[in-house]
């Protein structure tokens, strides 16, 4: 296997993600897409562990991506949370919507 | 090279496209289907996808977590959250902006970059075949609790932070 499918794959995967956050207009789908970029990032992580394991950096490649996943998870329950709180106050997560900082 | 190494290699490289194409496609599907649902549930093709490209780079570990906390958590969370927002289900039509080509643009533009860039930074690095009968879970808990403890301990206090965080925001007043 080659270092370069790896990340060939990642780069998409993000592009993707970022193409998401941009175009979708429900909060929650937002979200998604977020997710999908740390998880790019992800195997981007281990891949150059995996490359670089001759040299020892396999372990803390994986240990990145596992605080990666921890950070992910706390900021999909906060992330959900507000989306909560949004729509109990204005019963909409449609992002256009929520322009209250224009002037 | 000898036969069973070579026979590893073909082995690896045929998993890993067709995961790889299996991934993408679920992706795609994720920012582009108009069912919130279905986007939830394609997400677990993605995220499974991962987990398994995990394993084909000897990070078994990681990926049996990414299991656990991304597909057992987060994804039920996704659901729990697209339950709470809304009770319609099946597609819509207004999930996407309306103008779709400058998101479009940003991506592919992106896209070309990172992958001339990495293209021209690992052309021909080649990722040593892994010896099957070492495995890291040992050395990853030896590093986490030796070497990365203050990370540890930090990612401890915001996990704790992130759940007190979550209860105060989406407490009814």
């Amino acid at each position: 296997m080659y270092l370069v499918q790896f990340l060939l794959l990642s780069a998409v995967l993000f592009c993707i993600g970022v193409y998401g956050v941009l175009v979708r207009r429900n909060a929650v789908l937002v979200l998604m897409s977020i997710e999908l970029i740390l998880n790019a990032v992800n195997i981007n992580l281990v891949a150059f562990g995996a490359f670089n394991r001759d040299v020892g950096a396999a372990i803390p490649g994986e240990v990145f991506a596992l605080f990666i996943i921890a950070v992910a998870a706390a900021e999909v329950g906060v992330g959900l949370a507000m989306v909560l709180t949004i729509y109990r106050n204005r019963k909409s997560i449609d992002l256009h919507q929520v322009d209250l900082l224009k002037g | 090279m000898m036969p069973a190494v070579l026979a590893a290699v073909v082995a690896q490289n045929v998993f890993f496209y067709l995961i790889a194409s299996i991934m993408v496609y679920a992706a795609l599907r994720v920012v582009t289907s108009s069912n919130i649902v279905h986007a939830a549930l394609y997400l677990v093709v993605v995220l499974a996808g991962v987990a398994a490209q995990f394993l084909l780079l000897g990070a078994e570990f990681v990926g049996i977590t990414q299991v656990l906390v991304y597909i057992g958590a987060v994804v039920v969370l996704f659901l729990f959250g697209i339950m709470l927002t809304r009770a319609k289900v099946g597609s819509e039509d207004n999930l996407d902006h309306d103008n779709r080509w400058p998101a479009i643009l940003t991506a592919v533009m992106l896209v070309l970059v990172m992958a001339y860039a990495v293209i021209d930074f690992a052309g021909d690095s080649e990722i040593a075949v892994l010896d099957q009968s070492e495995t890291t879970v040992q050395q990853v808990s030896d590093a986490i609790f030796s070497t990365y403890i203050v990370a540890f301990e930090a990612i401890s206090v915001l996990l704790l932070a992130a759940l007190i965080g979550a209860i105060v925001v989406a407490r009814k007043e």
